[in-house]
């Protein structure tokens, strides 16, 4: 197992009390895996990786729990400790390419950079390696690529180029955080066939956290969907979009209009909006927009379980 | 179908050869002053009661032609007719009684609401400007607008912060229907909003426009959103429009190479394993309108590009009333041919 995260829990205290942002997230990844995770905002997708990743460092925060890398715990690991792994066993790529990358050095000196800050070895090698990664994740003229600074790049290219960097040390786990939002369709594609690609040749695993179902159904091997910090399902993609089990992944499922056959007049619309994390309704955080509520709901909070393809939901343990 | 000019039929918007052109730069820069063509050479009818759905990448004019069509933006080229009225060239003063008619709805409801005022005060706002209404008058459209977009009577009171990007949006459409316009332009306006969210605005959008027979010019990136609220589709490409249709006929069969590519890239949620659509995957990005490529614009991009469309661009061809095509080689399915007899 790459990544064995029990039990995580994610407070910041404000001055409104207690924010409790992750409520007990269990999960593992193999090699090679890819695990799409989908939630809205507040869902608590990104925070979680965060965790993960070490890079929650604000004083008011509390984590809880245990993230286990290749055995090793994370959670309470010295800074020194994380930086070397992190960059060279773990990389992570974010929505918006430029809050990885300085405006005022160019692509090719970054990587380099990066590289070296790992491995090591001479600028001129570091140099040839940043020209094969770039050949790797598509550009189509790399060597003139390296010259470029990023503003020089459009947006598909400058994520390229940050996955070309994130790749760079061959990372066994790979996180992304919504990395294809901010880009056009024509252009996610490419960059969805790329992880798909790279996961085939380096072998590493992948987090893709997003809120576009579409996405993860194409990419995804394994399915997490959030919903106020709580994983409400998870399952194979097979299991999860064929036979979606919790109120929630089938509204969101169902609220998605088609983009072949009839289009239904209305849209099965999901009623409200997601919760504030300060005011979390008591029991089920989904009760309030439910259509299949009933007493328990109001009360407790569901467990998720130990099945492959597992739902936190009441109706559904009860059926 | 016989030629007769029905009342749906008529249209109520209608640009002839719209361009829009902005200079950038200064004589000081190192390029020196230069004029991008944002949009370029658009003829597009907009009938009563219709939607019309604009879609392409970022940086394709979609929003930039929104803008001229509710006259944000002066236009370069070509004329802009409202109801058969030319307004290309009309001054400000000369628009106001138009503005009531033709009104917009905004991405960012955050970025477009005053933070300081009152949400009541908000959709208010219009009906002082252009109605000669009492303020009892005024308090009681307000409450009506609220009950319209589906806020509770006592939200008037709060402001735009207090409220989730939904409901701030639904204040955003109060604004925008609050004239009782004939056409409303929205330029993206659900893709700020969380997933679980969008559907409420779009069928609250298919609500007042059946109950107030309403016209919209729909964009948004979101390719499924585009289809579920349109009655045609017009795609943009590099300030042009390349394909126009039915909406559901051109997500069904489109012929433009472009067309094609946009709408297999969209990921959709296949809930039968192994059930995988063909995929054209473009190599490189949208050219600089700055620069754009000689002949056909698309032809860097096109997996099918030929010598010829190097060369010559392609002229928009009407295989049929409303079915458009600007393409050398396009794909033409029995769907998009007219029927004989």
């Amino acid at each position: 197992m790459i990544l064995s995260v029990r039990d995580l829990k994610v407070s910041f205290r404000t001055d409104d009390g207690p924010v409790r942002a992750i409520d007990g997230v269990s999960f593992d990844l193999a090699e090679s895996e890819i695990l799409g995770v989908v939630g809205e905002s507040g869902s608590g997708k990104t925070v979680s990786l965060l965790a993960v990743m070490g890079l929650i460092t604000d004083p008011n925060a509390i984590i809880e729990g245990s993230i286990r890398y290749k055995g090793r715990e994370l959670v309470g690991l010295p800074a020194r400790e994380l930086r070397r792994l992190r960059g060279n066993e773990i990389a992570m790529i974010f929505q918006d390419p430029m809050t990885a990358l300085t405006p005022v050095y160019t692509i090719g000196w970054q990587i380099a950079e990066q590289i070296r800050a790992h491995r090591n070895i001479s600028k001129s090698k570091a140099m040839e390696r940043v020209e094969e990664l770039l050949a790797e994740v598509n550009f189509p003229n790399p060597h003139e690529a390296m010259s470029r600074y990023p503003h020089q790049l459009s947006g598909g290219m400058r994520q390229r180029a940050v996955i070309a960097m994130a790749l760079s040390c061959n990372p066994a786990l790979l996180v992304a955080d919504e990395p294809t939002t901010a880009l056009d369709v024509t252009v996610q594609a490419g960059i969805l066939d790329l992880v798909r690609k790279l996961r085939a040749t380096h072998k590493s695993a992948v987090v893709f956290i997003t809120h576009d179902m579409g996405v993860v159904s194409e990419l995804a091997d394994r399915v997490m969907v959030m919903y106020a910090g709580r994983i409400v399902e998870r399952g194979s993609r097979t299991e999860l979009f064929s036979d979606p089990q919790h109120p929630y992944t089938r509204a969101l499922l169902g609220s998605i209009p088609p983009l072949t056959g009839a289009k239904p007049r209305r849209l099965p619309a999901i009623p409200g909006s997601p919760p504030s994390l300060l005011r979390l309704p008591q029991g089920c955080a989904f009760g309030p927009r439910c259509p299949v509520r009933y007493e328990p709901c109001l009360t407790g909070k569901p467990d998720l379980g130990a099945a492959t393809h597992a739902a936190a939901c009441f109706r559904v343990a009860q059926a | 179908m016989s030629g007769e000019m029905t009342d749906t039929d008529r249209p109520i918007l209608e640009t002839r050869s719209l361009g829009k052109r902005f200079s950038i730069g200064t004589r000081f820069s190192a390029e020196g002053r230069r004029t991008v063509h944002a949009v370029d050479n658009v003829s597009l009818t907009v009938r009563r009661g219709e939607t019309v759905g604009l879609v392409g990448e970022s940086g394709c004019g979609k929003s930039t032609l929104a803008r001229c069509l509710v006259r944000l933006y002066d236009i370069s080229d070509g004329q802009l007719l409202f109801e058969g009225d030319d307004i290309t060239s009309k001054s400000l003063s000369e628009l106001r009684p138009l503005r009531r008619r033709l009104q917009m709805v905004f991405q960012d409801p955050s970025a477009s609401l005053n933070p300081r005022r009152r949400v009541g005060d908000l959709v208010a706002e219009p009906l002082r400007i252009h109605g000669k209404l009492s303020s009892r008058e005024i308090s009681a459209r307000v409450a009506e607008l609220f009950d319209l977009v589906g806020l509770q009577p006592d939200h008037v009171m709060r402001y735009p912060h207090e409220f989730s990007g939904g409901q701030r949006q639904r204040v955003g459409i109060a604004r925008a229907i609050a004239l009782n316009p004939d056409l409303v332009v929205l330029d993206e306006p659900v893709s700020a909003l969380d997933v679980s969210v969008q559907a409420q605005i779009v069928n609250l959008l298919a609500d007042l426009q059946e109950k107030l027979n309403l016209t919209y010019v729909f964009i948004a990136h979101d390719l499924s959103v585009v289809r579920q609220v349109s009655t045609r589709i017009a795609v943009m490409y590099l300030g042009s429009i390349v394909e126009e249709g039915p909406a559901e006929e051109v997500f069904a069969s489109p012929a433009h190479p472009y067309s094609q590519a946009l709408i297999s890239a969209v990921p959709v949620v296949e809930t039968t394993p192994g059930g995988t659509r063909k995929r054209i995957i473009l190599t490189g990005d949208v050219p600089s309108p700055l620069n754009p490529p000689s002949g056909c614009r698309f032809h860097p991009r096109c997996p099918i590009a030929a010598e010829r469309c190097r060369t010559e661009r392609p002229e928009v061809v009407e295989y049929r009333p409303g079915r458009k095509v600007a393409c050398h080689f396009p794909t033409i399915s029995p769907a998009i041919l007219p029927a004989h007899g």
